[in-house]
């Protein structure tokens, strides 16, 4: 797979979660999913995006540790090496 | 065939015949391109599709055996290209029965009950929710039993199944009801099919109604529950049994 880079997951992450109501200039590395409303179907909506374009598997539990944008953007590009 | 097109298309498993034969041929009225699984009955599922497409509807008949881990990908991945529109109706309809009193009952019994009314069932439900849950729309329904709800001796696998599609039904439907996607389950009773061909007659006593209900009679509601109308019925259990579970 080709590797990715922190910018196009980033890119992504934003845009699916801008998807579920948040203005896309609201959201940043450092917002919470608490903050933009994103809820635990919105997580598994964009874990499945995430799985589809990097191969990258989010369980729920992985979920669980993710409390902001920052967060889920390292751990996909982690995986995704 | 209603008019206007559908955004999107619906598949029905177990469709060859019986009462997914019905539920095809009633969404396809309501202008769903229907995707026509079946495992073994090819040429009933052809007639299906000819009878679909004679009435100015679209149909494909679509091979798989539900119980296949791969099967759900498989068969939404087909419908999807055919139609070229996500799968935004899925009707589990694709049912077997191993009949025989509890202290006879093999694993063997269950486990393929098990395995072709409930899990399958649940994968299906699995898949079909991702494109549901993107297009914020989508209606599920899983044709249960009214022996899910009340007993009947000699079928403890597949009231179990049953039963647990009902528990599935709910759960699921409460997890996704706030995407505008609906889960629902039908009870059938008595339905007068090659599936309870051999079930003693003596059990119509039984029936308030006095008669084995028609195909048509649960394509009804199936297509009542597919519709834009029945948009704040969720997590529901239908029964069409002529009064048996009353």
């Amino acid at each position: 797979m080709a590797t990715v880079t922190t910018e196009q997951v980033e890119a992504r992450v934003v845009e699916t979660l801008a998807s579920f109501g948040p203005d896309a200039d609201q959201i940043t590395r450092e917002s919470t999913f608490e903050e933009l409303d994103i809820d635990s179907l919105d997580l598994v909506e964009l874990a499945q995006v995430v799985e589809d374009e990097y191969g990258v598997v989010l369980k729920g539990e992985d979920m669980k540790e993710l409390k902001t944008v920052g967060d889920a953007v390292d751990v996909i590009v982690s995986r995704a090496e | 065939m209603a008019d206007g097109a559908r955004p999107g298309c619906a598949l029905v498993t177990g469709a060859s015949r019986g009462i997914g034969a019905a539920i095809a041929r009633a969404l396809a009225r309501d202008g769903w391109p229907v995707g026509v699984n079946y495992r073994s009955d090819r040429a009933g599922a052809e007639a299906v599709v000819s009878d679909i497409e004679r009435s100015g509807g679209r149909a494909v008949a679509l091979a798989g055996d539900v119980a296949d881990p791969a099967a759900p990908e498989q068969l939404f991945e087909a419908v999807e290209s055919q139609f070229g529109s996500a799968v935004l109706v899925l009707v589990n309809n694709a049912g077997i029965s191993r009949d025989d009193l509890t202290p006879a009952l093999d694993d063997e019994q269950w486990r393929a009950v098990l395995d072709t009314d409930l899990t399958a069932a649940f994968r299906f439900i699995r898949r079909g929710l991702k494109p549901m849950l993107r297009a914020r729309q989508g209606r599920i329904v899983n044709i249960s039993s009214v022996v899910g709800l009340r007993a009947n001796p000699g079928q403890a696998n597949y009231a179990a199944a049953k039963a647990g599609l009902i528990a599935l039904t709910k759960t699921a439907a409460v997890e996704v009801a706030r995407r505008g996607v609906t889960v629902n389950a039908v009870a059938p009773g008595w339905i007068d099919t090659e599936m309870t061909a051999d079930v003693s007659k003596d059990l119509l006593d039984a029936v308030p109604a006095r008669r084995a209900g028609t195909p048509e009679e649960v394509a009804a509601c199936v297509r009542f529950l597919a519709s834009d109308e029945a948009s704040y019925v969720t997590g529901a259990v239908l029964t069409v049994d002529g009064g048996l579970a009353a």
